[in-house]
């Protein structure tokens, strides 16, 4: 009667919880069964995509629209209103960096609300509750992929010679135009990297938001002064001095630094720049993990 | 007073060691083992904590978090097939002594060693966002409980026709009813095909035909040997459903027994306590 699958579930079965030694459940039957639950996860995610989707007009042509609009509102705000200086490649540059900032900080806010919106499931269930910032990750990078669709049709149009009016205008030319080469290949692990710093981030959020509920009300704000610390809206060199000392210590700075110089200049950054980077988001995955791990036990009491 | 503790020691002493013989492997015969156990959990009083209010606090110098300790040094084994019943006071550790037979909120001393699948049917609902579909939440839960969706989909149109839902399946859980809500909630704890269920006072599910047919079919688990145990408070059903029984009082196991006898116990136990402070009032 029973089928194989279920033999193997009663098989391994047995379970023991004792208290956790350091305050930290064991690692790798925590992974273990993180793995084992994966498509929790990624049911989780694709429901409340579903659910965010359904009660809109436009419903999942948001997901395309939100980012154009965006993109014009910051053309409008950097490359209309700053005077008319920046051109086309300064644009692509901003682009590129608002959407990889967006995922961030789309990361941030839904790791924020993951744990705490988990409610019942939290209480009544036993499972790695690392899974509920992850899983609010995933929704964010689906939410991100659809905005390369713009990314690539501003890159098309520039390479076939669109915007050489607005590049006249703007005065001198770039230092390098916006070209395809196979350097852009490595936007992909540099992907990896941000997702692997934005895990780290959910989870963080995640677990400050159990105990401090108003979190969500600050993080606007937040966002908003990081991204305006960053060079995502302005380029390093012409910045202000007091603004690049700043930069030695933004977590995201070596990231979109490799990030721009791979899809944007095409030119792939010096093996340092590539350590910083790796480093600041294999530190901010394990400090974003370890503490939700450390507390995750209160969860069920705190929620 | 001192004589009924040690009643409860000799009591207890019998049942571990005394009346069965050694279990050596916890997956032969016993379902559930709990040995000296404790758990301790920190909360807070506030509703709503808030950033605001712990700086506030952290001005004053208060502290707003409280240690509870809510189950202190319990043991004891739960044989396959039997279905103990849980008693005792508000706030006795009855539903934390659930939650870390569970997982959920792992001991602070002791080991819990628990053979086979565990489902759970605890006081609050099973995990449900109410936003999305009672279809979702069956899929949600089931899978954060480490079944297989395969598992799930297997069991899914029992579920749905043992909880009279109807088309409302597939509308948000926020449109249903409290008594559908509880008849999902049941629903799906039953038909994980659960090795141990453990049910927190959730037997109010539903109308009375409802009741009927849960009973039914918590019977029917019982027969296929699954262990079941049972938070209530009532008395009545605790007598009638259950084989074996304890008393917790303030996190302390009180008496183990015969649910019977344990159930008398416990009732002469708050009158005598009421009485007093009866008495106190005059």
């Amino acid at each position: 009667m029973s089928t194989p699958s279920e033999s193997r579930t009663r098989a391994r079965a047995m379970q023991t919880f004792e208290p956790h030694r350091a305050g930290i459940p064991p690692l790798v039957p925590y992974v273990r069964e993180m793995w084992g639950r994966r498509h929790f996860a990624a049911e989780l995610s694709r429901a409340t995509m579903r659910a965010a989707h359904s009660r809109t007009f436009f419903g999942q042509f948001w997901l395309v629209l939100n980012p154009t609009l965006s993109a014009l509102v910051y053309y409008l705000l950097v490359v209309i209103i700053a005077g008319g200086s920046k051109g086309p490649e300064f644009f692509a540059h901003l682009l590129v960096g608002l959407f990889a900032f967006n995922f961030i900080s789309a990361s941030m806010s839904m790791g924020a609300a993951s744990v705490v919106g988990g409610g019942r499931l939290v209480m009544n269930t036993a499972f790695p509750r690392l899974l509920l910032p992850l899983s609010a990750v995933r929704t964010a990078f689906l939410r991100f992929l659809p905005s390369l669709v713009i990314v690539v049709a501003f890159f098309l149009l520039r390479v076939n010679g669109a915007f050489d009016g607005w590049q006249a205008a703007a005065g001198k030319g770039p230092a390098t135009p916006l070209h395809f080469s196979p350097v852009q290949l490595l936007a992909v692990p540099v992907f990896g990297l941000i997702m692997l710093f934005a895990c780290g981030l959910a989870a963080f959020m995640a677990t400050l938001q159990v105990y401090f509920r108003d979190m969500t009300s600050f993080l606007p704000f937040f966002t908003r002064i990081w991204l305006y610390l960053s060079p995502v809206l302005w380029e390093v060199e012409g910045a202000h001095e007091k603004v690049k000392q700043l930069l030695a210590f933004n977590p995201i700075f070596r990231l979109f630094e490799v990030w721009g110089d791979v899809i944007v200049r095409g030119t792939v950054p010096d093996s340092g720049v590539w350590l910083a980077a790796a480093a600041w988001s294999l530190g901010s995955l394990l400090v974003g993990s370890l503490f939700l791990m450390s507390r995750e036990r209160e969860f069920a009491v705190r929620v | 007073m001192s004589s009924l503790s040690e009643f409860d020691a000799s009591a207890a002493d019998t049942d571990a060691g005394g009346l069965t013989k050694p279990v050596k492997d916890v997956t032969d015969e016993v379902a559930v083992r709990v040995e000296n156990v404790s758990v301790t959990y920190r909360t807070t009083f506030e509703r709503v904590p808030t950033l605001k209010q712990a700086m506030v606090r952290f001005g004053r110098g208060q502290k707003a978090v409280r240690e509870v300790h809510a189950v202190r040094n319990v043991s004891f084994d739960v044989p396959k097939g039997s279905v103990l019943g849980i008693i005792g006071h508000n706030g006795a550790g009855k539903s934390t002594l659930m939650r870390t037979i569970a997982g959920i909120l792992p001991p602070n001393e002791g080991r819990i060693s628990v053979s086979g699948r565990v489902s759970t049917l605890l006081a609050l609902g099973v995990g449900f966002n109410t936003q999305l579909t009672g279809r979702e939440n069956v899929m949600l839960g089931g899978l954060a409980s480490g079944l297989s969706r395969a598992e799930i989909m297997e069991r899914y149109q029992e579920i749905t026709d043992f909880a009279e839902l109807g088309d409302f399946i597939d509308a948000p859980v926020r449109t249903y009813s409290s008594g559908m809500f509880s008849r999902l909630a049941f629903s799906v704890a039953v038909h994980m095909r659960p090795d141990i269920l453990l049910i927190d006072e959730a037997l109010s599910a539903g109308d009375a035909q409802f009741k009927n047919k849960a009973n039914a079919k918590m019977q029917e688990l019982v027969d296929n040997a699954s262990t079941m145990l049972l938070v209530s408070h009532a008395l009545g059903t605790i007598k009638t459903i259950c084989n074996d029984c304890i008393w917790l009082d303030h996190g302390v196991l009180k008496m183990r027994g015969n649910p019977a006898e344990v159930v008398a116990a416990y009732t002469d136990f708050v009158k005598v306590k009421q009485s007093a402070e009866v008495l106190e009032d005059l």
